[in-house]
């Protein structure tokens, strides 16, 4: 299958192959992949792929970060992934291990990472037999993965192994798991690694049709008020500079999604931050009263436009899309461009003529000025309150010598909070479990992040429900030899976003959202972490600096006020500009004026 | 609207699930779906119905060729094509009825494939209604087991018309029309 495809020049340069066994090809393969860094937890089915590791840790190639659960080695996979764009790798054995991986290949899928999941598996002759930590891992995980392999023969797996990581990369990325037999890790094959990829199946890159990208700039240069709806497809192609060169040049403000927190930077005039159902007020009504929506690598996801039937009706719709399957999946757009964003945006800006919309910016900012009377920002606040706490945090770390730092957010109301008050200054600043809404993501992906990138700030941004899911992994900072990521716990004894929700829509019966916790300082400290407790806002921006002060990791547990709610909202199954907004902060000791005192 | 598509796929373990569980877990409905060998070695062929409208049919389409093992997908619905299906029926019988049985199935250019005292298989192949109103016929003297294969379809070849033209271009021009007009031409000389 692969000789056939090579030509006569390339043949001629072929590599030759080396035999080795199924164990070392894995790492042969990772080797040629550029990976430095796996997450994982070893067992009895993978073990002899962990043997073959040691030649290639103790020759500095490759660094193994052994985890404390598997779900949590996906995650780091996935915040490594995030962060540098490459593949993430983790790997781990058969059964309980492979079925606990299942969470983090979840959230992989729905956000669109590129990992590449290596499992252990019962030797061939077992297979179905329901043997001792068998489970049907190819089964559990086809629906959770982009592609999935179970190889039972050596000489089957360095293509397998290239096919992987070229599906996982290419074309909107997702996660690949491979199932290895342990009799196949054992086995010896020959191994070369520069034989073509045959997959008649897989279009990763569709091709542009440059008609609908004229159209597409027709509409757009006509339009008096047009509006960009940016996600995560702007970093994935890394955009961003064409993105902000296009709206600078036609003026034309920005919504993003959690995802696309930063497409431009969130201090840029035109940016109108976060849209959907914890969105600005302003940004949601932009959506509703825009007359031309130019939606870019966004998937219309329901957090994004409530309801359906009520979304943008008065705009013509242009749908920026790589994946075809998204394109009419939710909204029906106008006018559908199919392609890499990295070949339709470029060509559509040569077409972007230069123009002013006044008149639709000042609406916006009348709304914008609207939304700036209740929000709790321009107000004197005399409780610790999680907004202020993260707006400390983006203060504390704008400015540092190592740079702007990295933010990874669990799930719940701090995450909204995060994606509200810090102000994201570029594409994959902030890194979020967005699609499946996953917690206990924050700390290994911050771990995963941090592991990219050891000279990085990494704030890991957290709760204190999501922590306790995966507050096993502080073991790995330490065993990491101190790897620097500083955690902020935004601890309100409540898993708050439920509890939010069953006080708007339960009549406040608060059932199973009470949540005790350990002393997050005592616990930190067992795990030999520095670690403070702040409850006054005095005491937070002091907090801050000692963290970033302190070598190593550093935990935070802020004490903050217990029953807030996240607004704007927008309930499910209403329109989009029907939110709750923003009611007027009763903790307040007077309004100071438009400018914004923290 | 019933819509047949085929899809073609690559003969790997575990293909058919990588499938079924996608239509599933996108609740996409559907009416029928038969797996067979194709032309190709290697590639396996899967025609199936989808009842719905044309955004979830493109649906449909879009995600089925999002799975890797897929190389092609097509929707016929809209081309000229045979469309056939095959059911075999055990039938009750006795001395009484079973001339009439043979008669319908003959109507119905079935077969009577295996008889026994006091039952008969009838093998029916022909288009899905012709497949029902058998079965609604023999209904009447019971049925006691029934197979159907589910809809199977080709698209009709395109020779026929082609060979068709080129008669009747060969004739207009056999009889002196030397300049027919392109209209005519693609019409086949009609």
């Amino acid at each position: 299958m692969t000789e056939a495809n090579l030509d006569g020049q390339q043949a001629s340069a072929a590599e030759e192959s080396i035999p080795m066994t199924g164990a070392q090809m894995v790492w042969e393969a990772f080797v040629r992949e550029g990976v430095n860094t796996v997450f994982g937890h070893p067992g009895g089915a993978i073990l002899p792929t962990y043997d073959a590791l040691a030649s290639y840790e103790a020759a500095g190639k490759i660094h193994h970060v052994l985890v404390r659960h598997e779900q949590c080695a996906a995650h780091m996979a996935d915040g490594y992934a995030r962060a540098t764009g490459r593949v993430g790798v983790c790997i781990c054995t058969s059964g309980p291990a492979a079925t606990n991986l299942v969470t983090g290949l979840a959230t992989a899928l729905m956000d669109s990472v590129p990992v590449v999941a290596v499992t252990g598996q019962v030797p061939t002759n077992l297979l179905g037999t329901d043997a001792f930590q068998e489970s049907d891992v190819v089964g559990v995980t086809q629906p959770v993965t982009k592609h999935n392999y179970l190889v039972t023969d050596v000489s089957e797996l360095p293509m397998i192994l290239k096919e992987a990581f070229y599906i996982a990369r290419e074309g909107r990325p997702g996660p690949v798991l491979i199932d290895i037999c342990k009799d196949v890790q054992n086995a010896t094959g020959e191994f070369r690694y520069d034989m073509a990829i045959d997959l008649p199946g897989f279009e990763p890159w569709p091709t542009v049709d440059m008609s609908k990208i004229q159209q597409a700039a027709d509409l757009i240069n006509r339009a008096e008020r047009p509006l960009i709806l940016a996600g995560h497809g702007i970093k994935l192609a890394g955009v961003s500079r064409e993105l902000l060169e296009m709206v600078e040049r036609a003026e034309i403000p920005v919504v993003t999604t959690l995802l696309g927190a930063g497409d431009i930077p969130e201090s840029h005039p035109l940016s109108l931050g976060m849209g959907g159902m914890h969105g600005e007020a302003y940004a949601n009504r932009a959506v509703q009263g825009c007359d031309v929506l130019i939606a870019m690598g966004m998937r219309f996801d329901d957090r994004i436009t409530g309801s359906l039937d009520r979304f943008a009706k008065q705009a013509k719709i242009i749908h920026f899309e790589l994946d075809k399957a998204e394109v009419g999946k939710n909204v029906v757009p106008d006018l559908p461009v199919i392609g890499n964003l990295g070949e339709t945006l470029p060509a559509l800006l040569s077409l972007i003529e230069e123009r002013k919309h006044p008149d639709w910016l000042t609406e916006l900012n009348v709304w914008r000025e609207d939304s700036g009377q209740t929000d709790i920002i321009n107000y004197e606040v005399d409780e610790l309150i999680p907004p202020y706490v993260i707006r400390q945090l983006w203060h504390s770390t704008k400015d540092t010598e190592r740079g702007p730092a990295i933010i990874v957010t669990d799930v719940g109301q701090h995450q909204m909070w995060e994606s509200q008050y810090f102000v994201h200054e570029f594409s994959g600043q902030l890194l979020t479990s967005g699609g499946l809404g996953t917690m206990g993501y924050a700390l290994p992906a911050a771990i995963g992040a941090q592991m990219a990138y050891p000279d990085r700030l990494v704030w890991a941004v957290v709760g204190d429900g999501g922590f306790q899911m995966t507050l096993q992994e502080l073991a790995v900072l330490k065993q990491e030899r101190d790897l620097p990521v500083k955690i902020a716990i935004i601890n309100n004894g409540f898993l708050g976003m439920v509890r939010q929700w069953q006080q708007l829509f339960y009549e406040k019966r608060y059932v199973g959202t009470p949540i005790v916790a350990p002393d997050f300082v005592k616990l930190a400290d067992a795990y030999g972490i520095p670690a403070l407790a702040v409850r006054k806002p005095e005491d937070v921006s002091g907090a801050f600096k000692q963290a970033l002060e302190t070598p190593g990791p550093f935990l935070i547990d802020f004490r903050v006020k217990e029953e807030l709610n996240v607004y704007p909202m927008v309930a499910s199954g209403a329109a989009v500009d029907q939110m709750i907004r923003r009611p007027k902060p009763t903790v307040v000791q007077g309004f100071s004026g438009v400018e914004p005192s923290w | 609207m019933k819509h047949t598509l085929i899809a073609w796929m690559r003969d790997k373990p575990g293909v058919l699930n990588r499938v079924s569980g996608m239509l599933r877990r996108r609740n996409f409905n559907i009416d029928s779906l038969q797996v067979s060998h194709s032309e190709t070695p290697g590639i396996s062929r899967m025609t199936f119905v989808v009842d719905g409208n044309e955004r979830m049919v493109d649906q449909v389409i879009s995600q089925m060729r999002k799975v890797v093992d897929v190389t092609r997908v097509e929707d016929i619905s809209s081309k000229p094509s045979v469309v056939r299906e095959l059911a075999l029926i055990r039938v009750q019988t006795n001395a009484e009825t079973r001339s009439d049985i043979v008669q319908m199935v003959n109507i119905y250019r079935g077969e009577i494939v295996d008889v026994a005292l006091e039952s008969m298989v009838v093998q029916i192949v022909g288009s899905e209604d012709r497949v029902d109103s058998l079965i609604e016929l023999l209904n009447n003297f019971g049925i006691i087991e029934m197979v159907r294969t589910g809809r199977v379809a080709v698209v009709r070849g395109m020779t026929e018309r082609k060979h068709r033209r080129s008669t009747a271009v060969w004739r207009a021009r056999a009889n002196g029309y030397e300049n027919m007009d392109e209209e005519r031409l693609t019409t086949g000389g009609v």
